[in-house]
């Protein structure tokens, strides 16, 4: 094993100490990055996908952010209350909000946001908006949600990204998709849209009239946009780009680029998303409908191994299905170690033949294949006869909508809490064709979807706890996905970027408190 | 007069041929695996029934084909390209604001290749025997040995990053707000590593045909005519060998010509360019079918625009060829 890159980028990690700074914060300055891949729009509600939410998350806001340990702080709700039972959220508004067509911010524009505009759009806000009953404005700065039945994880989505709040003046009785205004968007944020030059850049202004005293530091942001992975990765060493955000250069470029005078990384700012990558299991037919298959699969996989030399040391080898920044994990559980003898143990005891098993690995990128290499080859070593099948996004897509699999690499988003982000990967009712994102393993058990159900809606958090714990050793025994890493996707900046990552969702609300140390 | 009815004739046939590669492209892009909708919203890493039906439905994929066909072809003759799934913009602005970048990318590459190209050839043939012929020769060689996307790495790490003389990639200085001439110049010098990488190739090849041909030329009646007369060997080279040994040039010139927009796609990708060969090879990740049909339909007339201009040159260079021939 080569321990050079991975002790180097500890190294660079161990220098992430941007926090502790005690200057004053100066104004001026803007910031170059880089968006990877081009946004198709930059209207958040309207389009979800990563790329609008790092651009638009500093366009648009939602009522609330979330700390790196995700603990809801204000953001366009200046407090708020539960009631006793759950059921009621009472939000009170910040005061003297802009829109940055100069338009106050009210009441009225979170209850369209939320009962009109999300519930058309935006299917993520739909999945929350199923539990809440009435969204009342009862003056021109509180918002009263009341829930048909306690949701646990309904504060924690508030967030930018999922519920942004967006203008009724600008878009109450008229087609959303096909608004005007969706060119040039409109939110509450520290920056403006100011331009997008099409396949180059897109560039945000400092919004003057921002709420915050003094926020933010920063004249702008502008987003380059460079398709090729070499081509970022030399933006960053000649200076052009200050901030690489996590995604934006190939994992074995990370060690020479963090070792740079002036560069520093850090892997915060992943929290609320929490990516957690995983290995689809086809539960539906072949060798892998076989419990005991699935088992050796997890014993056979060397994930520190992949975690060490291929994520440059970053992430974390999962216990189970719940990831370590989701709430109520089950610490208990006896954990998959790397183990090929009883690996071999549960392929003899099943009479697996041999027969070839198809292997589909992410199109996104280097790490990925050989990623898929890595895990074909210690599957190999157990007797598993494994073939890889490359594809193209939209191949990918197909043959996981298809159930046209035996192992399939893919990362899911945790969203901080169990039911927001967990259980739609193996309640028996969200398996659907035709969707790569849903149950696609085709896992059913009964008891697994009651204590989901019940665990939702439970109230207060002990009693969630504990139905969470009993879900988490059933999954633990079916092995209904193989579970690979929590990713540690790291940013690298310039040192000098200060006070960079400040919340939960990293570079999607980085640059309204970051300043210029020049 | 012989030129326009010439060129009428070519232009109808160029119609016919373009409406049979829209209907052949569509099919043939329906044979790709991958439904747009789910792409969308695979993307969007999160969905539900819903979203994906909106989807087909706002784009009419919820269509039988040959609905779907028909809108698309009638679209066209009203020169309505259609909505581009992914950018969420008509494919014709698109289109429209790529292609001059791109034009201006191969252009100049184009421009670049065949003058070098012809220059260095005429060279070799006249130094035969002698090792800058050679060496001119073993320069090509490599040149057209040689992966464009290597060079054109090797290009960056060279010039933009230990040397710092030429920018790596984009088109113009972000943030420098430049205008007039100094727009021009900071274009130019965005254009530097790009054009030559994408030209390296093509010069390779123009530098040994025309060296082959001039060679082959020289050896002909007329030229030996023209040496007994006292010629200038210098005048011999250039309007005796050169100018028959061109037609062999031009007809690739202008097979490289329609083909410089699709070999466009690695330059553009490496250089962060924003043409059009970029575009396509994102649509067609995205199965964005409105704008990669489109962006074929314009490379498709591109081709054709030039197939008419080269033969026009045929004319030019040599006033032998009628029409009819």
């Amino acid at each position: 094993m080569n321990k050079t890159p991975l002790a180097a980028a500890l190294a660079a990690l161990a220098l992430t100490t941007n926090f502790a700074t005690a200057d004053e914060p100066t104004r001026g300055g803007v910031i170059d990055t880089i968006i990877q891949p081009e946004p198709p729009g930059l209207v958040l509600g309207m389009v979800q996908n990563d790329p609008t939410r790092k651009v638009a998350g500093s366009i648009y806001e939602g009522l609330l952010r979330y700390s790196t340990d995700l603990e809801p702080v204000p953001q366009l709700a200046e407090s708020w209350e539960v009631s006793d039972d759950g059921l009621t959220y009472t939000f009170h508004l910040r005061d003297g909000v802009l829109w940055h067509d100069g338009e106050p911010f009210t009441a009225e524009d979170v209850v369209f946001s939320a009962d009109v505009f999300h519930r058309e759009l935006n299917p993520s806000a739909r999945a929350v908006l199923q539990h809440v009953e009435s969204i009342e404005a009862t003056d021109d700065h509180t918002v009263v949600f009341t829930l048909a039945e306690p949701f646990g994880p309904f504060l924690l989505s508030f967030e930018a990204g999922t519920f942004t709040m967006v203008p009724k003046h600008i878009y109450e009785g008229t087609d959303f998709r096909d608004n005007e205004a969706n060119n040039h968007p409109i939110g509450t944020g520290p920056f403006k849209f100011d331009s997008w030059d099409r396949g180059t850049v897109i560039k945000l202004v400092r919004n003057d009239d921002y709420y915050e005293e003094g926020l933010p530091y920063l004249d702008g942001v502008n987003w380059h946009i460079i398709p090729d992975g070499a081509s970022r990765a030399v933006a960053f060493e000649n200076g052009t780009v200050d901030v690489l955000p996590n995604g934006t250069v190939e994992n074995f470029d990370i060690p020479r680029l963090s070792a740079m005078d002036n560069a520093c990384i850090t892997d915060k700012g992943n929290e609320y998303f929490s990516p957690f990558a995983m290995l689809w299991m086809n539960n539906r037919e072949g060798p892998t409908a076989d419990k005991r298959f699935r088992q050796a699969v997890m014993y056979a996989m060397d994930r520190e191994f992949a975690r060490d030399v291929l994520w440059n040391g970053m992430g974390k080898v999962p216990l189970s299905a719940f990831g370590s920044n989701a709430k109520f994990q089950h610490e208990g559980l006896e954990p998959y170690d790397h183990d090929p003898d009883r690996a071999r143990e549960l392929l003899d005891e099943m009479g697996y033949e041999g027969e070839e098993i198809r292997l589909l690995p992410l199109p996104y990128g280097e790490t990925w294949t050989r990623w898929a290499e890595a895990v074909q080859q210690n599957l190999r070593e157990v007797g598993i006869e494994v073939r890889t099948v490359a594809t193209d996004v939209g191949g990918w897509n197909q043959r996981l909508g298809d159930w046209d699999y035996d192992l399939a690499f893919t990362y899911l988003y945790q969203y901080g809490d169990p039911a927001l982000g967990i259980t739609r990967s193996y309640r028996s009712d969200n398996i659907e064709k035709g969707s790569p994102w849903n149950n696609v393993e085709g896992y059913e058990n009964e008891r697994i979807d009651e204590l989901f159900d019940q665990a939702a809606t439970a109230y207060p958090d002990e009693e969630r706890e504990a139905l969470y714990h009993e879900a988490q050793e059933i999954l633990h025994e079916d092995v209904p996905v193989g579970w690979l890493l929590e990713l540690g996707f790291p940013t690298i900046y310039r040192c000098d970027v200060q006070n960079l990552i400040t919340s939960g969702v990293g570079i999607n609300d980085a640059f309204r408190d970051a300043w210029l140390d020049r | 007069m012989l030129y326009a009815r010439l060129i009428v004739m070519r232009l109808l046939k160029a119609v016919v041929v373009l409406f049979l590669i829209i209907i052949f492209n569509f099919i043939l892009i329906q044979w790709a695996p991958g439904d747009p909708a789910a792409i969308l919203a695979g993307e969007a890493g999160a969905t539900d029934e819903e979203f994906l039906r909106q989807l087909r439905e706002r784009f009419g994929l919820d269509q039988p084909l040959y609905v779907q066909l028909w809108h698309y072809v009638s679209g066209i003759a009203r020169l309505d390209f259609g909505w581009s799934y992914r950018q969420g913009m008509p494919v014709l602005d698109l289109i429209m604001a790529r292609l001059p970048a791109t034009l201006l990318l191969t252009g100049t590459a184009f421009v670049l290749s065949l003058g070098l190209g012809i220059l260095a050839g005429s060279m070799a043939a006249a130094r035969v025997k002698k090792p800058s012929g050679s060496l001119i020769m073993a320069l090509a060689l490599i040149f057209y040995a040689t992966p464009l996307f290597w060079v054109a790495l090797m290009a960056v790490v060279l010039f933009s990053v230990y040397l710092d003389w030429l920018p790596a990639y984009g088109m113009y200085t972000v943030g420098a707000g430049h205008t007039g001439l100094a727009y021009v110049l900071d274009v130019a010098k965005h254009l530097v590593l790009p054009a030559t990488t994408l030209a390296l190739f093509f010069m390779a090849i123009y530098t040994r045909m025309t060296r082959a041909s001039m060679l082959e030329a020289s050896q002909q009646d007329y030229v030996k005519t023209a040496r007994a007369k006292g010629l200038a060997p210098r005048v011999i080279q250039r309007r005796h060998i050169l100018r028959n040994a061109l037609l062999p040039i031009i007809t690739l010139a202008g097979l490289q010509a329609g083909q410089m927009v699709g070999g466009a796609i690695l330059t553009e990708t490496v250089f962060a360019w924003p043409g059009i060969g970029r575009l396509m090879f994102e649509a067609l990740q995205q199965r964005d079918y409105n704008l990669l049909l489109g962006i074929f339909f314009f490379s498709a007339a591109l081709v054709i625009a030039f197939n008419i201009v080269t033969d026009l040159v045929y004319r030019l260079a040599d006033p032998r060829i009628k029409e009819g021939s």
